[in-house]
């Protein structure tokens, strides 16, 4: 288990233990975290499960797959430490990981 | 108004091929759908990408998915509203009255609800100020390009949408486009083309730069734009257009009180009827302990529900079970020759 930190756009805090292998969309979804959608379910299809990385932890992250940036233009309101949780997969070495959610998802 | 068996709203997989299930027990369907084209997500999210879990099919794209089930349900002829929503429903003994947003009516005693994660909508710019201008002078699809002549417009997006619109209204308007990134998502062609007008002034870019506010009293005046280190623009223009492709909205659904648990709606897993009689739901709209969210659940929760519209449909006669290799019945409604 790693434990991922999500934080709502309005500050309420939640500190979840999520199974390896799963993502990040996974874990909040799992856990019942307002504000991610998720409408595609995992499928890099929909942008609706757009976080913001805490920028230290952004460049620990894997790599983005060819169309995620695609995806992320359709997201609501982007910055540069944009993802989309759903491609994130939870590991050891994500432990502490801190994820910003957006005001909303469309 | 048009009288049918069942209505089905979606024209995804599911929707096709819970009307084939109709068919088969000789009810008769109409379909809408809110795209203007069928085949739901199959064909707006993901037409070129294959999809290796249908069973028997070891790969096919969501097109060719879409073009199977449009062939399979050739025989029964049915009618597609397509460009259109469902808006209004309303109870009369014991049939629905069904309005679409463009005016149709439907009497029907089933509804069958197989619209995914709901309909799809362009994505609006997340500045509040743009609202008031919304359908106006702020725009996500165009009807009439000619009322752009001679005007500045101002396009946000990255895709094709966005780079073949700002090539097409270059030539009578004064273009600018904005993107978030370097990078554009839309076909090389359009990009260099967007590249070349702007060597030769035709049209301006700005990437890396994102909404901040859209200005005007009464009227739109101009745009802010703002790049990632907060540093600000200000663009004149008549017309906004956002091309910030699509999302899915449940809409007029969450008005029908019916129960709904996280954008879904529970049903029971006999007949896959909702908490209102008459009203089914498949697919991945529809709950229930052990949910897939896969295309193969709503074929067989297609199939349940066409059964559990016929006894709305058919109160008085009872459905036979039958194989579609057996049964003459069968095969006449599907227009095979028996000999």
């Amino acid at each position: 288990m790693t434990k991922i930190i999500y934080i709502e756009h309005n500050g309420q805090k939640h500190e979840i233990e999520v199974a390896n292998g799963l993502t990040v969309m996974e874990g909040a979804v799992q856990n019942n975290i307002p504000g991610i959608d998720a409408d595609c379910g995992g499928g890099m299809s929909c942008a609706t499960c757009h976080i913001y990385v805490k920028e230290d932890w952004y460049p620990k992250l894997q790599n983005k797959e060819p169309g995620e940036d695609d995806m992320l233009d359709q997201a609501f309101e982007p910055k540069a430490n944009s993802r989309l949780s759903c491609q994130v997969t939870v590991s050891d070495e994500l432990n502490g990981l801190v994820v910003h959610l957006p005001e909303k998802q469309v | 108004m048009i009288k049918t068996d069942a209505l089905i709203i979606g024209a995804g997989p599911t929707g096709l091929f819970c009307a084939h299930q109709l068919g088969i027990i000789g009810l008769k369907c109409e379909i809408v759908d809110n795209l203007d084209k069928i085949g739901g997500q199959c064909i707006e999210l993901y037409p070129d990408k294959p999809i290796y879990d249908i069973p028997a099919i070891p790969e096919c794209t969501g097109e060719e998915l879409t073009n199977n089930l449009i062939e399979q349900i050739k025989p029964f002829n049915i009618n597609f509203h397509l460009s259109d929503r469902v808006q209004e429903i309303q109870k009369e003994n014991e049939n629905w009255i069904v309005k679409t947003f463009k005016g149709k009516e439907f009497l029907t005693p089933n509804i069958v609800i197989a619209g995914g994660v709901g309909s799809f909508e362009p994505r609006k710019l997340p500045t509040k100020s743009a609202d008031k201008f919304d359908g106006k002078t702020v725009l996500y699809s165009i009807k009439d390009k000619t009322i752009f002549k001679d005007k500045s417009v101002v396009i946000f997006g990255g895709g094709d949408s966005a780079l073949d619109w700002a090539i097409e209204l270059s030539k009578s308007s004064k273009v600018t486009l904005i993107h978030r990134r370097d990078e554009f998502r839309g076909a090389q062609s359009s990009v260099d083309k967007v590249k070349e007008l702007q060597k030769n002034n035709k049209l301006e870019i700005f990437t890396k730069y994102s909404i901040k506010d859209v200005k005007g009293n009464g009227k739109l005046e101009s745009v802010e734009i703002k790049d990632d280190d907060g540093n600000s623009k200000l663009i004149s223009a008549d017309y906004v257009l956002g091309f910030f492709g699509l999302i899915m909205q449940l809409g007029p659904i969450l008005d029908w009180g019916l129960n709904i648990d996280k954008k879904t709606i529970p049903v029971n897993t006999e007949t896959f009827e909702t908490n209102k009689q008459g009203i089914f739901a498949i697919g991945d709209i529809c709950t229930y302990p052990g949910k897939l969210k896969l295309i193969l659940s709503g074929f067989h929760e297609g199939a349940l529900a066409a059964r559990g519209c016929f006894k709305y449909a058919r109160p008085d006669e009872k459905l036979r079970f039958e194989f579609t290799t057996t049964s003459k019945a069968v095969q006449n409604r599907l227009g095979l020759k028996n000999d």
